[in-house]
């Protein structure tokens, strides 16, 4: 399929304390939803490229969430076509 | 002489710094703008001042760090020129990979505002040659984003380079800052060829004077320009 749409979701990296998901996971325990064991957020950049991503394109879609979306001493990040 | 203080779109405390310069040290001081590719030739300091540049979107200092001047200022550091970063101007220098590790939110969740006692713990070198080492001292902060962490490997480094230039005399049980949960109390680390780099969250231009509540910061921006 051609698609010139991707995904990059960032995250915390896992040794990271992530205090808007614990306050969000505290506030949602307080209304009831104790089952909860653990909430991260992250985020999700959707891009629309003028071309249909194709290989090279999406290593280019890579270099730019290594160098500015995520921070990798601080964050992970996956890229996908959606 | 000149400094050169770099504007952000969203900087503050820039004016308060130009302020500095020019009435209490007499010294000739400019706003450069985040576009420009130079500095101007006469510049022999540069300050990256407080703020919410690019109102913090995506990371604090993210978006700045990429702006034109940012190569410039890479430079003056690689040239050995003093260079301070203050508050939001620390989280671009992070940003930049000009000095190691990052700034996060505060582990309490929530901007603080106030003046913090702080160790000088790089007294007597670089920027802070003014100061006794372990020097106490007070200094204002205002910050979302004031979390140091730094990399097991980067921390060692800053530890046996002795390059950790201040800490937060509040600590909680595990060493961390009990007012933002920096890594090892930091507040500031120093960074360069020649620790002529220095980046700090607490705000050293907002205590310059007496009617301000002390002058403990004059003597850091003063060592920019001696």
């Amino acid at each position: 399929m051609v698609t010139k749409k991707a995904r990059v979701i960032v995250n915390l990296r896992p040794d990271i304390l992530d205090v808007q998901g614990q306050t969000i996971q505290a506030s949602l325990q307080s209304l009831g939803f104790t089952d909860i064991k653990s909430l991260r957020v992250g985020k999700i950049i959707e891009i629309e490229m003028s071309e249909p991503v194709d290989a090279q394109t999406l290593k280019r879609i890579e270099k730019m969430s290594r160098d500015v979306l995520a921070n990798p001493i601080i964050e992970d990040f996956t890229v996908e076509t959606i | 002489m000149s400094v050169a203080v770099i504007r952000f779109s969203g900087s503050n405390c820039d004016r308060d710094t130009v302020y500095v310069y020019e009435n209490l040290l007499k010294v000739s001081c400019s706003l450069v703008w985040q576009d420009e590719e130079k500095l101007p030739p006469s510049v022999k300091a540069v300050v990256l001042p407080g703020g919410f540049s690019f109102g913090d979107y995506l990371r604090a200092g993210a978006i700045a760090a990429h702006r034109p001047i940012i190569k410039a200022v890479k430079q003056f550091v690689d040239a050995g020129g003093p260079v301070l970063g203050i508050c939001n101007g620390f989280q671009i220098l992070c940003e930049s990979q000009i000095l190691p590790g990052a700034l996060l939110p505060n582990n309490l969740g929530r901007f603080v505002c106030a003046n913090v006692a702080l160790e000088v713990s790089g007294g007597g070198q670089g920027i802070l040659r003014s100061y006794a080492k372990d020097e106490k001292i007070v200094l204002p902060i205002a910050h979302h984003d004031g979390r140091y962490f730094a990399t097991q490997e980067q921390l060692l480094r800053l530890k046996s380079d002795d390059l950790i230039a201040l800490r937060y005399h509040q600590k909680d049980e595990n060493g961390r800052a009990a007012i933002n949960g920096s890594v090892d109390a930091i507040a500031g680390i120093f960074g360069g060829p020649n620790r002529n780099v220095l980046g700090l969250m607490p705000h050293p231009e907002r205590r310059s004077e007496l009617v301000l509540g002390g002058v403990e910061g004059l003597r850091m921006l003063q060592a920019m320009v001696l």
